[in-house]
């Protein structure tokens, strides 16, 4: 098992020097990546504003009845949702929920296309599959999920503030002062970087486990849940390691 | 003119091509026939790099496949083209930017050169007109065309085909292989098809390798196959009773029950 799991890191790293290789063309690249954009982008723009919102009005209820009895100041209900959002919810929550989305997709994707002999007859061309079929959603995705991010820690406050406005006994003026108090902005340095590196490992493992697929619809199948299952494990993974680095 | 030396190829502990010297020559229609099983796939495979052999050389005329690095390789596969058994194509594209993608990738050509190229294959498999469907769009038979399409935009030296026929009615599998046939004398082409269709090796087998259980059994053309007395042939070829009594009519040999 655990031999396994090596040989499968081992797989990734070497799979991964091919994906960095010298694009053939690059305005093949950039039209994929364009492409990409719009559909890991745009296309996941939907999801993440449902889930931010909602993420962001629970969140506000719960520290409200949390905080609600006790001695601490109300405006610092504003301030833990800020920092709770900024800091985890926004960025490992809709990267989560964006593996499920994104990852499967690019899982059966390539995982199709290596069944269908697509990627073999790209390799007869004299395609580089690993670097055509992936840079181009490594950069799209490293440029659209952090602002994906930055858009769902928005959108959550937001609702937070609504959400408590509405139906706490809170008067806004307190949750804006809330918001407003202690701000530094190393946590959304914090949350940037969290996004660089959460974008990243969806793409890369889903990608792999769809390359290197082999068999029926079930393995497909199959490979769908792994990438899925293998990005939230690494999401968490890295989640600890920078909040560790940055913030220990 | 690809050869094959000493080709052999296991998978664990199953040996699959057991020693394969074969001469694939040039503007001629090579065939690889053999049950399923044999090694066909195998072989083709390995001649074209998609899985490298456990031992053996594979020679496009003067250069050694296996001895080359990854960029050179890259490099002679701009003189390869192949049609898969599935055809490969890229469902999200149109017929048209399925045979212009190798252009667009490794081609400086105009838009105009690359639409002329594009039509003027189209038209060689007579798929004029269709430019604009996609693949789901168009008949089993179609998509084969449009797969030598691919296969020949780029006016390769040596082209692979592996089960050609698969899935098609007779008559256009006929039509595919003198299709295939006609583009190979045209270019001059070093054709390899990998095929167990009977009509395909009595059309268009100019060159034939018979494999069995990994290993090369019989060697020859269309014309000898009729006469030949060998047993693997016999099997192969004349498999039912129907043709073997036909067979053995015509030669004047004795019937089989």
């Amino acid at each position: 098992m655990i031999k396994r799991q090596f040989y499968h890191l081992g797989e990734y790293v070497l799979w991964l020097q091919k994906v960095f290789s010298r694009p053939e063309k690059f305005k093949m690249y950039y039209k994929e990546t364009i492409r990409q954009i719009d559909e890991i982008g745009l296309g996941s723009l939907k999801i993440v504003f449902i889930i931010s919102v909602f993420i962001g009005a629970v969140t506000a209820v719960q520290l409200s009845y949390q905080f609600g009895d006790s001695l601490i100041p109300t405006y610092y209900i504003g301030y833990a949702l800020r920092e709770m959002e900024i800091v985890e919810l926004a960025p490992t929550i809709t990267s989560l929920v964006l593996a499920g989305k994104i990852g499967s997709s690019i899982a059966a994707e390539i995982g199709g296309m290596r069944q269908k002999e697509i990627i073999d007859a790209m390799e007869i061309m004299g395609v580089n599959t690993q670097a055509y079929l992936v840079l181009p959603k490594i950069v799209a995705a490293i440029f659209s999920i952090p602002m994906l991010i930055i858009i769902a820690a928005a959108l959550s406050i937001f609702s937070g503030f609504l959400a408590a406005v509405s139906f706490g006994d809170f008067i806004p003026s307190d949750f804006i002062k809330g918001l407003t108090s202690f701000y530094d902005s190393y946590t959304v340095i914090i949350m940037i970087i969290k996004s660089f590196f959460f974008s990243f490992i969806i793409i890369t493992v889903s990608a792999y486990h769809g390359y290197f697929v082999k068999g029926g619809s079930i393995e497909l199948g199959k490979a769908g849940t792994k990438a899925v299952v293998y990005s939230d494990i690494f999401i968490l993974v890295f989640d600890y390691l920078i909040a560790q680095l940055m913030m220990g | 003119m690809i050869v094959a030396k000493n080709i052999h190829k296991s998978f664990g502990d199953k040996a699959v091509l057991k020693g394969i010297d074969f001469v694939f020559e040039k503007s001629k229609t090579n065939l690889i026939i053999g049950r399923s099983g044999a090694g066909k796939t195998v072989l083709l495979k390995a001649l074209v790099g998609l899985i490298a052999p456990t031992r053996g050389e594979v020679w496009y005329d003067d250069i050694d496949f296996y001895k080359l690095d990854i960029k050179a390789v890259r490099k002679l596969r701009k003189k390869v083209g192949m049609l898969f058994q599935g055809n490969a194509l890229f469902d999200s594209m149109s017929i048209e930017d399925n045979v212009r993608f190798p252009l667009d990738m490794f081609t400086n050509m105009s838009d105009k050169e690359k639409s002329t190229q594009v039509n003027s294959v189209l038209e060689r498999v007579e798929l004029g007109g269709v430019n604009n469907k996609y693949p789901s769009e168009i008949s089993g038979g179609m998509q084969k065309r449009v797969g030598i399409a691919r296969a020949i935009v780029m006016e390769p030296e040596y082209l692979f085909c592996d089960e050609p026929n698969s899935g098609l009615d007779p008559k256009t599998a006929l039509i595919i292989d003198d299709l295939i046939k006609d583009i190979t004398d045209e270019k001059q082409m070093t054709t390899i098809i990998n095929t167990h269709d009977m009509n395909s090796v009595m059309e268009i087998g100019e060159n034939i390798l018979l494999l069995d259980q990994g290993k090369v059994v019989w060697t020859g053309d269309k014309d000898r196959i009729i006469e030949s007395n060998n047993k693997f042939i016999d099997d192969f070829i004349f498999a039912s009773p129907f043709l073997k009594n036909m067979k053995n009519k015509a030669f004047g040999l004795e019937q089989s029950d």
